[in-house]
């Protein structure tokens, strides 16, 4: 009916809404997180070598003698015109790093989420209808080893049997061997990137240097995504309409694929939200692990150094990118479940 | 509760305790092996065969051997009793940021759920702000801001894990608001704050239970994994993060006894505390016993 | 044209097999529609998802013959059964918005039914859909193809679960508590218009059930089930007229109909002398132009529209209407759960609307206005024994502990006939029956001068109802209380009260003595009401006197 589309349209727009409060919050947490810093923030941005001149200089340039609401604004107006300050440990505006740095680690992470769905739903789908099954037995071992997974140690192991035993993996040196050019930079992805300019040897070379730490992280992930896909899949072929639908004798596919699956589908979607905050977390782990240059090895580094500013760039980074992505998964549920539209108010 | 029904609930609840261990050999089995674990944290440091600071170069980097279990890291520390003795830390704080963020996320979440409006509402921005963050970039950052202690490894870790409690009571308390035996003890002469607290609240234990054993194993990860990127607890304190972080520039060389079994130690912990969901659950929910 | 011979259903479960049917046998003519009436568990419904082979997992047809058109069911292999289903066989299920995909609209829920069994091609799938939903008498049926189940009413949900069976023309159609849910006009219209399409397409059906009214009143005949046997089968009339056998008789007895007595509802050899009606005394409570308001969107919607009644000390009320009549909203105001918006409720003259919901409860009135509620189940804290719950008001209203409170909860329970050594069970050990004790004992220990009873049966098998309504009415002459007894079901109203509220739209479209308003009902939606409760014939009773 018109009105349920229009219900949807009006639904995605109050979602879009809904993520403005949110974003103000993680603006104003990531302000709280700059100003709660122990001792002087201005000691700490001014550096290790300061004087007391150059930190009162600093607290002037960051305007940290002026009210809170005074500096709260001051803080937003930097952030929209892109200025997240300087890093003291590369010199560099932390907006520029975090640009350079970005598609690495978003390479990484979209892999690892890919590979994961792609056998986590199938995986959970089967283990559903098969229950008992040594599928069955499989997923939940699977799924009960996963979560237990510290994914900095799943990434030492792997390494230790993959490089050292095996000798199959490349060294856990980053995102290319410097045996190969990193291709010409077009969206910062080498596998795209790489395949745009025709260069095979390097598509190889960046995805065998991609395969641990991605199998590592998605080894992560597929516990979740496999426990829900699994119970969701079983509720939903325990339901009435899957038994009205087997009653009016539709094929084992249809009632399957048609009924089942598209109504499991519904929680598995929220879960990867769930996930995808799990995921950029131990992506931070993960790069330190494989010497990744992304977002995360940066954070880590600053962390060290006690860089501040470069930290706080990152998590609101981190967040900001969250947002964005939960954003999208709120619009493919509402794409999917027609009853969004009159269910949010 | 009451005095009339004390004597034969006491008895009754042990007795529930050991039928559900015995009728699930899992939840026997994990609760033994957090038996072991508890041991390992309050005896470790007495038992441990050597000090688990005591360096020695002479017998750096050797691999396991009987007088060695675990073999030895690269300053000669023997790496059986710094894992043994880091039980200790390793579960305080994972207990004590579970706690934390159970009470808080009880007391909000069951305020929110029972009367709903403006609290609700507020709350709700707040959980939906802490989850915007990708949980353990905001510990990052909370650490990072309050300074580099364990305490405030255990405030982040509570932090993070408050909206998970919050959320749940909120929706279990919420859909017995208005439930038969809710109404009836508002009849019986119970105000709204009684209602919810001896009432309505005590049914949301079960599947709180399972969160609060998957969120013991979160919270030992995310203090290992804060402590691994240098957060938190620092060298030369045996900590299994640590241990983890310092073995991995061995791994590449072959000694993969530095890294692997503290390693270990995690997965097995996180694995007990996964584990023991059901068993507790099954312990707390009085409709489980026959 | 089927055919079951001892047919025998167990399941795998965690304690072991358990036989949920045990050798049925029945025949269906072509033509012919059978009613399978039988209670909770008693193996009714699993009878049909094993015809059509879709039991749940664990289950298996463990003996016995079932043919249908020569076609062997319990071996054919899953290919032909889907051919079967749906195509020769149809079936509809109990609480139809469940039973449709949430996320398909419901048009092309029935184009996958039609294309299935070839009966239309993607081509004209939806003209044909359309059409099986003009079938049913749905109105404008192209525009409600295009709905998704949520945004529909029950009703209209029903209908479309009707219009999906019937699409490919089966020859039988299983019917599983078609109308669990559905008020009840809306279950007339929906069983009027199936009975109407069945015989116009000469179709077979069988009508599982747990209402032997509504059987008796839709099918030629009727098959009794008790614990996975058929104990007796018979034309329609002659089952429920003359019953053979001592469970269907009892059955037959706890069914509330027209021209029974409370007494009545009880086996033979349960039935006591009638209670003494209490003596009406002057007004107890007056419901003075009650009104509640909820803020909506458009404006505030009234749930209650300003009704005004009197109760009378010892009086029995029933207060009837459909589902969001407003009848609940004014049970929860008076019983003071619930704030006014506004009007007055004089209790024995004084006020109590004035005093808000949340501070009622430390008000001394609050002891004399108790509820019995709906859902026993629901009612019970599942964490609290039988003893604790019915202890707590004590202790919190009464100001007793100790032995005393000891004391008290034993003679309530002993009071509503609740054995003593079920008080320290879980609400989960109860027994439907029993938990509906608990509520009761629950209420009464308190002594309440007014009673509020919310749908107290609705929940419960028949011959539980009988033993319930009758512990009510015996209690009430006993203790001398009040009754506002809030209900859907007008033969069970009937049974209890001396006076009738009818309300519909959150107003009071008609009120007086019950047999007035039964009989004789002046409003015509009260007329509508009567008519559409299923009207079995009357059991002769010169029979049963002989037996």
């Amino acid at each position: 009916m018109a009105a349920a589309t229009q219900g949807r349209v009006a639904a995605v727009l109050s979602r879009l809404m809904q993520a403005l409060p949110v974003v103000f919050g993680v603006v104003l947490v990531s302000f709280l997180l700059t100003r709660a810093l122990p001792g002087d923030p201005a000691a700490y941005f001014a550096g290790d070598a300061a004087t007391p001149e150059s930190i009162a200089e600093t607290r002037a340039k960051l305007g940290l003698d002026k009210s809170m609401p005074e500096q709260f604004l001051i803080y937003v107006g930097d952030l929209l015109s892109g200025d997240l300050g300087v890093s003291l440990s590369t010199g560099q505006p932390v907006t520029t790093e975090l640009a350079r740095r970005l598609p690495a680690s978003l390479e990484l992470t979209l892999v690892a989420l890919v590979v994961s769905c792609g056998i986590a739903i199938p995986l959970g789908v089967l283990a559903a209808t098969r229950p008992g099954s040594w599928i069955d037995h499989l997923c939940r071992v699977l799924v009960t080893a996963g979560v237990s997974l510290p994914t900095f140690f799943t990434g030492v192991a792997l390494i230790y049997v993959f490089y050292y035993l095996l000798g199959v993996a490349p060294s856990p040196i980053g995102r290319l061997d410097f045996v190969y050019l990193e291709p010409d930079r077009v969206t910062g992805f080498f596998l795209i990137d790489a395949a745009l300019a025709g260069d095979f040897e390097t598509w190889l070379g960046a995805l065998e240097q991609l395969a641990l730490p991605a199998a590592t992280l998605a080894l992560f992930t597929l516990a979740p995504l496999a426990r829900m896909t699994r119970a969701a899949m079983l509720s939903a072929l325990s339901s009435d309409y899957v038994r009205t639908a087997k009653a009016a004798g539709l094929t084992t596919g249809k009632v399957l694929f048609g009924y089942a699956f598209r109504n499991a589908l519904l929680p598995v979607v929220t879960t990867l939200g769930m996930v995808f905050s799990f995921t950029l977390g131990a992506n931070v782990l993960v790069e330190k692990v494989f010497a990744w240059p992304g977002i995360g090895s940066f954070a880590v580094e600053a962390l060290v150094a006690s860089d501040y500013a470069a930290v706080q760039g990152f998590v609101l980074c981190m967040a900001l990118l969250f947002v964005a992505l939960n954003l999208v998964i709120d619009m493919a549920y509402a794409m999917i479940d027609p009853r969004i539209g009159f269910a949010a108010k | 509760m009451s005095a009339l029904a004390e004597a034969p609930r006491a008895r009754g609840a042990w007795a529930h305790v050991v039928y559900v261990l015995r009728d699930n050999p899992v939840t026997l089995l994990s609760f033994s092996m957090f038996a072991v674990i508890l041991f390992a944290a309050i005896f470790g440091p007495a038992l441990a065969p050597y000090d688990p600071l005591a360096t020695d170069a002479a017998s750096a980097l050797q691999p396991p051997s009987a007088s060695h279990w675990f073999g030895t890291d690269n300053l000669g520390r023997d790496v059986f009793s710094r894992a043994l003795v880091a039980t200790r830390l390793d579960l305080l704080i994972s207990v004590a940021a579970v706690l934390l963020s159970f009470v808080i996320g009880s007391v909000l979440g069951a305020a929110a759920g029972y009367w709903g409006g403006w609290v609700d509402a507020g709350l709700s921005r707040v959980l939906d702000t802490i989850m915007a963050f990708p949980l353990f970039v905001l510990a990052m950052g909370i650490v990072a801001a309050l300074g580099n202690t364990v305490e405030n490894i255990v405030y982040a870790t509570a932090i993070i894990n408050v909206p998970f409690y919050a959320r749940l009571v909120r929706a279990e308390v919420n859909i017995r608001r208005e439930a038969g035996f809710a109404l009836a003890a508002r009849l019986g002469g119970n105000g709204h704050v009684r209602t919810l607290a001896f009432h309505i609240f005590p049914n949301a234990l079960p599947p709180m239970m399972v969160q609060v054993s998957l969120n013991l194993g979160w919270a030992i990860l995310n203090a290992a994994g804060l402590s691994f990127i240098g957060l938190g607890v620092r060298p030369p304190t045996a900590e299994w993060g640590i241990m983890v972080a310092e073995g991995a520039n061995f791994i590449v060389s072959g000694e993969w006894w530095l890294a692997i079994f503290p390693g270990l130690c995690l997965m097995i912990t996180v694995f007990t505390f996964n584990l023991m969901g059901d068993g507790l659950r099954d312990i707390v929910d009085p409709r489980r016993r026959t | 044209m089927l055919s079951i011979k001892d047919l025998a259903v167990s399941f795998r479960t965690r304690r072991g097999e358990v036989d949920a049917v045990r050798g049925v046998s029945f025949e269906l003519a072509k033509g012919e529609t059978l009613g399978v009436v039988g209670e909770s568990g008693s193996g009714k419904s699993v009878t049909s998802y094993a015809l059509m082979r879709i039991l749940d997992a664990g289950g298996w047809i463990k003996a016995g013959e079932a043919t249908y058109s020569g076609v062997d069911l319990r071996r054919a292999s899953e290919r032909e059964m889907r051919d079967i289903r749906g195509r020769e066989i149809s079936m509809i299920f109990q609480n139809p918005r469940a039973a449709l995909n949430p996320i398909r609209k419901v048009g092309a829920q029935i184009e996958d039914v039609l294309r299935r069994h070839g009966k239309a091609t993607s081509a004209n799938a939806r003209a044909k859909a359309i059409e099986a939903l003009e079938a049913v008498r749905i109105n404008d049926a192209a525009a409600r193809a295009e709905a998704y189940p949520f945004e529909l009413s029950g009703g209209m949900c029903q209908r479309i679960v009707v219009a999906i069976a019937l699409a490919c023309d089966p020859r039988l159609l299983i019917m599983d508590e078609p109308t669990t849910g559905l008020d009840i006009t809306t279950q007339k219209a929906v069983m009027d218009l199936t009975r109407e399409l069945i015989r116009e397409r000469g179709m077979s059906a069988i009508l599982i059930t747990h209402d032997l009214g509504l059987a008796s009143e839709y099918c030629d005949r009727l098959a009794v089930m008790k614990d996975g046997k058929i104990v007796e089968t018979g034309p329609a009339a002659s089952v429920f007229g003359a019953p053979q056998d001592v469970y269907t008789r009892r059955l037959v007895d706890a069914t509330p109909r027209r021209g029974v007595s409370i007494r009545s509802l009880l086996p033979a050899e349960a039935r006591t002398a009638p209670p003494p009606r209490p003596a009406l005394g002057g007004p107890l409570l007056e419901v003075l132009r009650l009104e509640k308001a909820y803020p909506g969107k458009s404006g505030p919607v009234r749930a209650v529209k300003g009704v005004t009644f009197t109760i009378r000390e010892g009086q029995s009320v029933g207060l009837v209407g459909e589902s969001g009549c407003g009848k609940s909203t004014t049970s929860s105001m008076l019983v003071r759960l619930l704030d006014v918006t506004s009007g007055s409720i004089l209790f024995r003259g004084e006020d109590i609307a004035a005093i808000p919901a949340k501070d009622f409860i430390r008000h001394p009135l609050r002891r004399d206005i108790q509820m019995v509620f709906q859902d026993a189940t629901d009612s019970l804290n599942p964490r609290h024994a039988a003893r604790d719950s019915i202890a707590d008001p004590l202790r919190r209203l009464a100001g007793l502990s100790g032995a005393r409170l000891k004391a008290k909860v034993e003679e309530a329970a002993e009071l509503v006939g609740l054995p003593i050594h079920l008080l320290d069970r879980f609400p989960h050990q109860l027994s439907g029956g029993q938990k509906a004790r608990v509520g009761i004992a629950r209420a009464v220990a308190l002594d309440p001068k007014f009673l509020i009873l919310d749908e107290p049966t609705a929940a419960l098998d028949v011959s539980i109802q009988a033993v319930v309504l009758n512990l009510l009415a015996d209690l009430r002459a006993k203790l001398g209380m009040t009754y506002l007894f809030v209900s859907h079901d007008l033969n069970v109203v009937r049974l209890l009260c001396d006076h009738v509220i009818v309300m519909k739209g959150g107003e009071i479209i008609e009120q007086g003595p019950a047999e007035e308003v039964m009989d004789r009902p002046a409003h015509p939606y009260t007329k509508s009401l009567l008519d559409a409760a299923p009207q079995p014939p009357a059991p002769a009773p010169r029979l049963r006197a002989a037996v």
